[in-house]
């Protein structure tokens, strides 16, 4: 019996090989002990602080918004350190790790920012890291792979399937089906088996209770919305948290890739249908019969077929509303703030970004004070971006 | 009496432990796997565990996740494999089949319609194997108004508590798993301990297949020997069809041959 509910709604569970089930009990047992351990609670707040660099600013965006009734503030996760919101739950995985005894983590990344975070949290701690990596997502995040090393972690290539986060998911948790005595699991995402999704959720909550205060400092109100890109979710559901119950739309972005309708995007939650996969009950893209189907997107942190269960859960009861925006946006919006505002956001956040800005655009007289969650900094994804604008100066220029 | 309680109860009287080969429906072709799987019983096996092809096998190591892709690539569908089944069901009347499948199959063609074609394909029993017991109430209600048996795994680690909770779930037989990790077969061999074996005989009167590993006849003995009641072996078939994919009778004279030999090895006299 769980000590706590594995669902939300109708999504969520635990749908993993029978041999696992022992290793989820004792993750949970010991992650509730934590929530209740004064102590345990402390450290994690002083990680979070004095190591990390919480809590992180909410910025005003005063030239991207120029002219317009809109008012765009960034909360910066991208200015934590390893430069993104990954390094949050981390800190509070590696302890649970810790506290269970288990000497090794098992950790699977797409973009590379759960891998440079959870190599960041295992030299911290001094625990052996395994970090499970599409063959694809290496190339493209040569610059995280790189970090991933020389914090010592050993960067396993995936070679099969589509060679990119799905594929590495997949792995990572065979690895974990015959480590799992001496070994953690740690997700980088609010997906997975229960209690997964509860736990980070948990490590990622601080970003939406910070937020909460800050603009209530900085607008002495609330914001008429809160967006941040949806791949697995736990950005999303980190910023969301604090909101739930509050007047506030919440507004998940996936990405829309080359375009919903050529089939190549990552957007289970509004193209794609309830299923059994990676250990849960949740949205899905998949084929007519069942089989997962490939995901894409420029930013190969957003590449994944699933999402977290409480976001199918939210986008079922109407509480949040799920968009999507494709790569072209994304990139556009990726400039637009390196441009205007000197900050280079992840490939990831951009996509959150692209859609304020659409909001923006579309009522620029109206009063409306948006939260964007700048889950990451741009740095990793500088390369990919080089390559598609210079493929495309090179066509403009053969027109 | 189920075509399982018939089958391990002859095999009880002739003292011989149970031959199970596994493999993926459709691998390499949908013809092929039809004319394997027929070798396979000619050859002696004493009932089937056939695999429906999942593109995330995620309980399967790789010899059986490259075994569904190579059937996925051939566009076979969930359906086609049950033709095969039928097939095999018509021409088989007595012999046990079960199909070890990924839950999101299931789930997609809708729970209560995949266990009304089991039926209709005159399959024995269902392994989940991204299901555990503790999430299987709900297909479980509908596997039993179809009279198909619900198979479990049984981890090597298992506590009695999980134990005592499987002599509640288990029909037909159960599986015991050699070790931890996913399906491949492995150098060392692995045996379960007597006590382990006994712990588990305590809660339940369900033969005992051991699974994960086994790859020749030695394991078999050793296995019987610590008091199963057979094998079931997939991933050393397998083997054997990704070595000669372009080379079908020599693909079926080797599996014959080894399915003969594992056979052999299950009528080692039981002390």
């Amino acid at each position: 019996m769980t000590l706590l509910n594995p669902y939300f709604g109708k999504f969520g569970g635990m749908y993993v090989p029978q041999i696992l089930m022992p290793a989820l009990y004792q993750l949970e047992k010991n992650f509730v002990d934590a929530k209740k351990d004064p102590n345990f609670q402390k450290k994690f707040f002083d990680f979070l602080k004095n190591y990390a660099g919480r809590p992180t600013p909410l910025t005003l965006c005063n030239n991207l918004t120029k002219g317009t009734k809109t008012r765009i503030y960034l909360k910066r996760e991208d200015l934590l350190h390893g430069g993104a919101h990954k390094t949050n739950q981390v800190l509070g995985q590696a302890m649970l790790a810790v506290k269970m005894k288990k000497k090794e983590i098992i950790a699977e990344t797409g973009a590379g920012q759960h891998g440079v975070a959870a190599a960041i949290a295992c030299a911290l701690f001094n625990l052996k890291c395994k970090i499970y990596m599409g063959y694809k997502d290496i190339k493209r995040q040569s610059p995280n792979v790189f970090r991933m090393k020389l914090m010592g972690a050993e960067v396993i290539s995936v070679e099969n399937g589509s060679g990119t986060l799905k594929d590495a998911c997949n792995e990572a948790l065979r690895d974990w089906s015959r480590n799992y005595q001496k070994s953690h699991y740690m997700i980088g995402t609010a997906a997975g088996p229960h209690p997964y999704p509860t736990i980070v959720k948990e490590f990622q909550k601080m970003i939406g209770e910070e937020a909460k205060k800050q603009i209530l400092e900085q607008e002495n109100r609330l914001p008429d919305a809160i967006i941040a890109c949806v791949g697995g979710g736990s950005n999303a559901i980190g910023i969301f948290s604090d909101f739930i119950d509050e007047k506030v739309n919440l507004i998940g972005v996936e990405p829309a890739g080359k375009g919903i309708e050529t089939g190549k995007h990552g957007a289970p939650l509004t193209h794609g249908r309830t299923g059994i996969y990676f250990g849960m009950k949740s949205h899905l893209m998949q084929s007519q019969e069942g089989q997962i189907e490939k995901s894409w997107s420029v930013s190969a942190g957003l590449d994944f077929p699933s999402v977290g269960p409480e976001h199918s859960w939210l986008n079922s009861i109407n509480r949040a509303k799920y968009v999507s925006v494709t790569d072209i946006e994304a990139l556009e919006a990726f400039q637009i703030l390196s441009k205007k505002e000197g900050i280079i956001p992840a490939l990831e956040s951009s996509h959150a970004l692209a859609y304020a800005l659409k909001l923006m655009y579309l009522y620029p007289k109206k009063e409306q004070v948006f939260i964007v969650n700048l889950s990451g900094r741009g740095d990793k994804d500088i390369f990919t971006v080089r390559e598609i604008l210079n493929k495309q100066e090179q066509k403009n220029e053969s027109l | 009496m189920s075509r399982y309680k018939k089958t391990f109860q002859n095999l009880s009287f002739l003292k011989e432990g149970c031959f199970v080969p596994f493999v993926v429906i459709g691998d390499p072709s949908l013809e092929t796997s039809l004319k394997i799987i027929e070798t396979l019983i000619e050859s002696g096996a004493d009932a089937l565990e056939l695999g429906i092809p999942f593109s995330d096998p995620l309980a399967d190591g790789p010899t059986i996740q490259n075994a569904s892709l190579r059937s996925l690539s051939k566009k076979n569908t969930f359906l086609k494999c049950f033709e095969v089944i039928k097939n095999i069901r018509n021409k088989y009347l007595n012999l046990p089949i079960g199909i070890l499948l990924y839950a999101n199959l299931i789930y997609n063609y809708g729970i209560k319609n995949f266990y009304d074609k089991c039926f209709q394909s005159g399959i024995d029993s269902v392994l989940i194997a991204d299901v555990p017991i503790e999430e299987y109430s709900y297909f479980y209600k509908i596997a039993n108004r179809y009279d198909i048996d619900s198979i479990f795994i049984c981890p090597p680690d298992a506590d009695n508590i999980f134990l005592s909770k499987l002599s509640l779930y288990a029909k037909g037989y159960i599986y015991l798993l050699s070790r931890s990790g996913v399906t491949g077969i492995e150098k060392e061999i692995i045996s379960l301990s007597n006590v382990f074996i006994n712990r588990v005989k305590k809660y339940n009167s369900l033969p005992l297949l051991q699974g994960f590993g086994i790859g020749n006849a030695i394991q078999i003995q050793r296995s019987l020997l610590s008091g199963t009641n057979g094998v079931i072996c997939g991933s050393a078939i397998i083997n054997i069809i990704e070595k000669n994919l372009n080379k079908e009778q020599k693909m079926i004279d080797e599996i014959k041959n080894f399915a003969v030999k594992l056979k052999k090895a299950t009528k080692f006299v039981q002390s």
